[in-house]
């Protein structure tokens, strides 16, 4: 800087207060520069990005499906053709059967998921929070998400014998340590900068738990209900396979253990999309939705 | 947390200081330091009169944010006691605002857990974002304002604590060097306005000497209070102003000095 200025500076400094207006528009105009636009896409082209490629996925499969029956590579006893399973579709749903098989198993396996999550969560608080709790069944708890929940049918079945109890049993046993789990790790990844802010501002205690500690870890919770309900639902499907009874009422697990006994082929293809379907279907409307949402909110969802 | 262990700033009304340091020590366990502490702030003796703005100033490992920490009452010192006008409120170098709350929610959480009652938070929030000067900011998110929009939207989060005392540990580092000049200008003036006492963290001299009515240098390992500068010049002060940069030149001088030392033994 010249001197002359430098010298200038120094008399003026006083007498060139801030317009504080002129802050204001300093400060508007950088806002504006900075702030960023978060812009939604419009439905025309989520259409196309998001619902073609699966489409002509299905469509792909289905002609190449098609094509190995025309070729004859397996009798028609072992591989059923496309038509043939849409005819054993029509049949039950003209016998009115077909809701009655998905209703029996999406009833149980979503009452048995409630369950797991009215225990999973408070469990997965206690194992976050306390550490004796922590060091006691953590290992346990992540080690249970790796075994196949069909090794807890055949014990369900002897405590609990054939009945409804039995299949909620081995729903717990596999969705329960998946959300505890979510949970676990949703409250380990908030940053200490959080709860040091929450601190400064009050919130210790159950204050802390249900303002910051219970929001903050949000995403991490909501990944263990997705992942849980996948558990409750390949659970659900393994005890309803091996445990049948008349009691029980068919259900897919059912449907597709009956189509084996009677050797047809269509009934077990039924079976298998339909448990597929399910699946998926509950995720798209449940859980990727409430996932995209926690995650919008945030700006954690980066769209591509 | 009100750290009043002096036991003589009960009284809000009348009090006589903001915060009140005294010989206060901290030391943290660490494994192959003589005695098997490390000793980080050492005697420090410091008041904050109601209404005052003092800068810390140091090099890293002077323990100013430990010191700054201390007083928010988020830890406790080894030695000697603290005591404050209530409870400090506190703005760190991240906004640490809460993205799953709006703008405006994240100044009502503050407001309610102040115990402020449903219908008066909106409007002090809306009454608080029009004095950071962001009126129309009430609904978005965290993740949609910029940096210094988020630092304000802090600054009206602390504000809204309602203490008499804002602890702010280098809060604007983060920022662009456009955006903090700006910034400071308005700290500047909300701080007239509110009348409040801040204890203000920095490593940036001119900072120090643009914002502050003190000046307090600490030295490094362990931190103790180096030397004290009293900044009468009159505010608005700008960062270029002839007079803030000849008493930056000092200071920076001192504070190398102190650096210095460290390299001698």
């Amino acid at each position: 800087m010249a001197s002359t200025e430098k010298a200038a500076g120094v008399t003026e400094r006083a007498a060139a207060p801030q317009d504080p207006d002129d802050l204001a528009g300093l400060e508007a105009g950088l806002d504006a520069l900075d702030a960023t636009q978060t812009v939604r896409t419009p439905i025309g082209q989520t259409l196309l990005r998001k619902v073609l490629p699966p489409v002509t996925a299905v469509a792909l499969v289905l002609v190449v499906w098609q094509i190995l029956v025309w070729a004859e590579v397996a009798p028609p006893y072992k591989l059923a053709s496309p038509s043939d399973v849409w005819g054993e579709v029509r049949a039950a749903w003209l016998q009115g059967t077909l809701l009655e098989y998905i209703w029996t198993s999406v009833s149980r396996g979503l009452l048995g998921f409630l369950f797991a999550l009215a225990i999973g969560t408070p469990l997965g608080l206690l194992v976050a929070r306390v550490s004796f709790v922590r060091a006691a069944i953590g290992p346990i708890l992540s080690g249970l998400q790796s075994l196949p929940s069909v090794a807890w049918v055949p014990p369900a079945v002897i405590w609990l014998g054939l009945n409804d109890s039995m299949m909620f049993a081995v729903i717990l046993l596999g969705a329960v340590p998946s959300i505890a789990n979510g949970l676990v790790a949703g409250i380990d990844q908030i940053p200490p900068l959080f709860l040091r802010a929450g601190r400064t501002l009050g919130a210790t205690g159950l204050r802390g738990a249900r303002h910051i500690v219970m929001p903050a870890a949000l995403p991490g919770y909501v990944a263990g209900l997705k992942q849980g309900w996948a558990f409750s639902w390949r659970s659900l499907m393994a005890a309803e396979i091996i445990a049948s009874s008349p009691d029980l009422g068919v259900g897919l697990g059912q449907l597709l253990e009956n189509g084996r006994n009677n050797s047809s082929m269509p009934q077990v293809f039924l079976a298998i999309l339909l448990i597929l379907c399910v699946g998926i279907a509950i995720d798209l409307l449940i859980f990727s939705p409430l996932e995209r949402r926690v995650l919008r909110g945030r700006g954690l969802l980066v769209s591509r | 947390m009100a750290t009043t262990t002096a036991g003589t700033a009960e009284d809000t009304t009348t009090a006589r200081y903001a915060a009140r340091v005294e010989h206060v020590s901290k030391s943290f366990p660490a494994p192959g330091a003589p005695g098997g502490r490390q000793l980080v702030l050492d005697d420090i003796t410091l008041d904050v009169a109601p209404g005052e703005f003092v800068t810390l100033l140091g090099a890293s490992g002077c323990g100013k944010s430990t010191l700054l920490n201390l007083v928010a009452g988020l830890d406790r010192p080894s030695a000697g006691a603290i005591g404050t006008d209530g409870r400090p409120a506190l703005m760190f170098q991240e906004h640490a605002l809460f993205p799953w709350l709006t703008a405006g929610k994240n100044i009502e959480l503050a407001l309610k857990l102040r115990g402020v009652g449903k219908p008066e938070r909106r409007q002090e929030a809306e009454r608080l974002l029009e004095l950071v000067r962001l009126k129309d900011a009430h609904g978005k998110r965290v993740h949609e304002l910029s940096g210094g929009m988020r630092q304000r939207v802090a600054l009206a989060r602390a504000l809204a604590q309602d203490s008499r005392l804002l602890l702010m540990d280098e809060p604007f580092a983060a920022l662009d060097a456009i955006t903090r000049d700006v910034l400071h200008d308005e700290l500047a003036r909300i701080w007239r306005e509110t009348g409040l006492s801040v204890l203000f963290v920095t490593h940036n001299v001119r900072e120090a000497v643009r914002l502050a009515q003190r000046v307090v240098l600490l030295s490094s390992r362990p931190g103790r209070i180096a030397r004290q500068w009293t900044v009468d010049l009159p505010q608005p002060r700008r960062l270029e102003d002839a007079a803030v940069a000849e008493l930056s030149a000092e200071i920076t001088e001192e504070l190398r000095g102190e650096i210095r030392r460290h390299g001698q033994h």
